[in-house]
């Protein structure tokens, strides 16, 4: 195989490396590991952080992309290279991405939604639901051996999923169990009474109920299409699972290509004042009057007609759809730093008045030192607020642009391009509900273990909560 | 106060120019017309002269911003920048690429749009402000834990679920109200209800959240505990003290998109096919008719502009402290 590596994994990898570094700057300095640690006790916060890195391994796995060995076929040699682009996630969901069906069919079932006119034995037509070509096709006779098949396979899968529990908790404990210096058991009855302080019961117990729904999934896909299949006859827990990806992108890359802008130019307007002030609070005025959908409309029309006049510039299908979802994702960027970028401006305004700066100043550091080495690391709160609430909002988003027509492109996987798909058949009859449901469902967990992420570690770093915590705690031994 | 006004007017002025330098940048030189033109008439097997025609049709065969060939003042004026650009200062929007008269279109489309933000915004407001004062009133109880519970719940569910789960409940199975449509008059009620509570719905997760973080914040200031140590009941304290106050920061997020519900809302009008400037909007975007988006881009400035200048004047109404000069 030939490793491909598309912009946005370029990116994305870069993240990880981005807070990997962090990370080892955040374990070097208590005052920030205090503020960590306040996350960790969360048992809200650590239960959502065990779901969302839950969704990045499934996003992790579908950027590590690579062009398949073409196979020796029609008498032609085998070598050279397929132009389809696969991750992965695709090889290890290859089953599920190569068993298509004809079009529909329901959840679990083993009968297409659709009668269809077929030869019989004898020569006869008749209008039938005709069996799936891979869907309960181990089956001899689907009607009677169906529901005792699934009970069996839902059983399997849970056996599967009680059996790898207590690994990953005895990993856990003895984790613990090191780091407190104890033994395993007394390790193991702190945290099954809630006593410790990083929150190992939340993480413990969102790992058992995604393991017990993990599980049957898997164990239901051998023979299944679990979620059913769309028009094409796609497996939608695959179209699922692929559009975390793009979500994930959508939600990390935007923030890191508004970032740089955002802080920079926030606090050199705060720090500088006079017309470098002005010019930025003027750019960022008029880029905020323009209504943001409509600013987006206009940018990804012109990045279409950009790709689309210049067909060249891309080897393969998946590049040209994966420079558009870099695109959307600085348009989007460009249009959604103003607010960081005020926000910075005013902390930096208050900070330049502060002793420190002014004791710099006299020492005589240039503009650029104090910036960096005195207002930034005192700003950086904010960035980090800024960056975790902004990331559900911006996954919402990419279903709503996608819709209107100027999100990711087609041919790209993503919850926007599935429910896009999907809505119009809920007018068929009967109804075709379930890939609306699964991008709806999965969109929903997404975004809302960001929420509760966000709120967390936005209660753990801002100050004014921080100032009513210590308060409220100085008033419980007098109450 | 008149001179506050015409002065804080001067100031958009500049602004303006900028949205419209940045949409003439986006639409005119990142893309040239030529590319433009290749793009909506198919990009293989184009002719030269049909890209002509359809330049010309348009008014795109002028040089971007300096003719030489033309005489005097013609050398600025006859130029794209000038005809496309400048006149959208004075509204003259031109026309669509179905030679329907933009202007026109948007008079007509405004009703409809308005039929449908007016009663959300209003609604919508009354709605959350009421839960998030419940919410606050209930403070540190299991009403308000599971309320703001709630709220997260809500706000983490696509808007695009609300709209197709409502329109596929209500219309669909229920048969309550026609799944889509517009007629005029008292009509429309029966076509504006659904959309309307469906709107009104969505907005109530993080609206109340973010309502109910304002007046936690008023009710623990010096004031409120004046008030109550006076003796007044919670409600009072509550509706007469801390409500008012609260209003302040509220206005901030809420006047300011009184101007924009001119522009109505994109999802809702397409999804119930509402003749509205919203759904006018995903057209034109769908149909890739680039002078109606840059019509509507500049429309939205300068009513969010107006929406600045509204929430100044608001804050004189509601704080006696504040005074514009």
């Amino acid at each position: 195989m030939m490793p491909v590596l598309l912009w946005t994994d370029l990116l994305v990898f870069l993240l990880i490396a981005c807070g990997i570094g962090a990370g080892a700057y955040v374990s070097r300095r208590e005052y920030l590991l205090a503020s960590w640690r306040r996350v960790g006790e969360s048992r809200a916060g650590m239960a959502s952080l065990t779901l969302l890195l839950a969704f990045v391994a499934v996003g992790l796995l579908d950027s590590l992309h690579y062009r398949p060995r073409l196979e020796a076929a029609n008498g032609q040699p085998a070598g050279g290279y397929g132009s389809e682009v696969r991750s992965a996630l695709d090889a290890l969901l290859l089953p599920l991405k190569t068993r298509t069906e004809k079009t529909y069919s329901a959840p679990l079932a083993t009968h297409l939604y659709a009668k269809e006119t077929v030869e019989l034995a004898d020569g006869s037509q008749a209008r039938v639901f005709p069996r799936l070509k891979h869907g309960g096709a181990h089956l001899e006779d689907a009607e009677a051996e169906w529901s005792r098949d699934v009970v069996l396979r839902i059983l399997r899968g849970l056996a599967l999923a009680v059996l790898a529990g207590p690994t990953f908790a005895a990993l856990a404990v003895l984790a613990a169990a090191r780091r407190w210096g104890m033994n395993w058991q007394a390790a193991w009855r702190r945290i099954r009474r809630g006593e410790s302080r990083f929150a190992w019961d939340a993480v413990l117990l969102t790992l058992a109920a995604l393991l017990l729904l993990v599980g049957p999934a898997i164990s239901l896909a051998g023979g299944y299409h679990v979620f059913g299949t769309d028009k094409v006859g796609q497996d939608v827990l695959y179209l699922t699972l692929k559009s975390i990806r793009t979500g994930l992108v959508i939600g990390t890359i935007t923030t890191l290509a508004m970032l740089p802008f955002a802080v920079a130019l926030g606090i050199a307007a705060g720090y500088l004042g006079g017309w470098v002030d002005d010019l930025i609070q003027y750019l960022y005025t008029t880029l905020n009057s323009i209504p943001g959908v409509l600013l987006i409309a206009a940018s990804v029309l012109m990045v279409q007609v950009l790709i689309d006049t210049h067909p060249a510039w891309f080897a393969t299908a998946a590049q040209r759809a994966d420079a558009r979802l870099l695109a959307l994702c600085l348009i989007l960027g460009v249009t959604s730093w103003t607010g960081l970028c005020r926000l910075l401006r005013a902390e930096t305004l208050k900070l330049r008045e502060l002793e420190y700066v002014q004791a710099a100043q006299a020492f005589g550091a240039s503009a650029a030192r104090i910036m960096g080495r005195h207002v930034l690391p005192n700003v950086m709160h904010i960035v980090l607020i800024a960056v975790v609430m902004d990331f559900s909002g911006l996954v919402l988003a990419e279903a709503v642009l996608s819709y209107i027509g100027i999100g990711v492109d087609p041919s790209t996987i993503s919850f926007g391009t599935m429910i896009n798909t999907a809505r119009l058949e809920l007018a068929r009859e009967p109804v075709v509900w379930w890939s609306l449901l699964a991008a709806f469902v999965f969109m929903f967990v997404l975004v809302l273990a960001a929420n509760l992420f966000s709120d967390t570690v936005r209660d753990a770093f801002d100050p004014r909560v921080a100032g009513r915590r210590s308060a409220s705690s100085a008033q419980e031994p007098a109450a | 106060m008149l001179a506050y006004i015409v002065r804080r007017l001067l100031y958009a002025i500049p602004i303006l120019v900028g949205v419209n330098l940045l949409t003439f940048t986006l639409f005119f030189v990142v893309n040239t017309p030529d590319d433009m033109a290749r793009m909506q008439l198919g990009i293989k097997r184009v002719t030269p002269e049909a890209i002509d025609k359809w330049k010309a049709e348009r008014g795109y065969d002028k040089p971007l911003l300096f003719n030489g060939a033309a005489d005097g003042g013609a050398k600025l004026t006859r130029t794209i920048f000038f005809e496309k650009s400048v006149r959208l200062f004075v509204l003259d929007f031109g026309r669509a690429d179905d030679g329907r008269d933009i202007g026109h279109e948007i008079k007509t489309r405004m009703g409809p749009s308005l039929a449908i933000a007016v009663p959300v915004f209003v609604l919508g407001l009354f709605v959350t402000v009421s839960f998030a004062l419940m919410l606050a009133f209930f403070r540190a109880t299991y009403l308000d834990f599971w309320g703001v519970v709630a709220c997260v719940a809500m706000m983490s569910i696509s808007s695009l679920f609300y709209i197709i789960g409502g329109q596929y409940l209500v219309s669909k199975v229920w048969h309550l109200v026609p799944i889509s449509g517009y007629a005029g008059g008292l009509d429309a009620a029966r076509f504006l209800l659904l959309p309307v509570i469906i709107s009104v719905v969505a907005g109530i997760g993080s609206s109340t959240r973010w309502y109910r973080t304002i007046f936690l914040e008023e009710i623990g200031k010096d004031y409120v505990r004046t008030a109550r140590a006076k003796g007044l009941s919670e409600q009072a304290v509550l509706f007469r003290h801390v409500l008012r106050n609260a209003m302040i920061p509220i206005l901030t997020g809420v006047v300011v998109v009184i101007p924009l519900l001119f522009m109505g809302s994109l999802l809702v009008e397409s999804f119930f096919g509402i003749p509205g400037l919203g759904s006018y909007t995903i057209d034109a975007i769908n149909a890739q008719d680039f002078a109606v988006v840059r019509s509507m881009v500049f429309i939205g400035s300068v009513l969010y502009i107006a929406g600045l200048l509204l929430t100044d004047l608001s804050y004189t109404l509601v704080d006696p402290r504040v005074r514009l000069q």
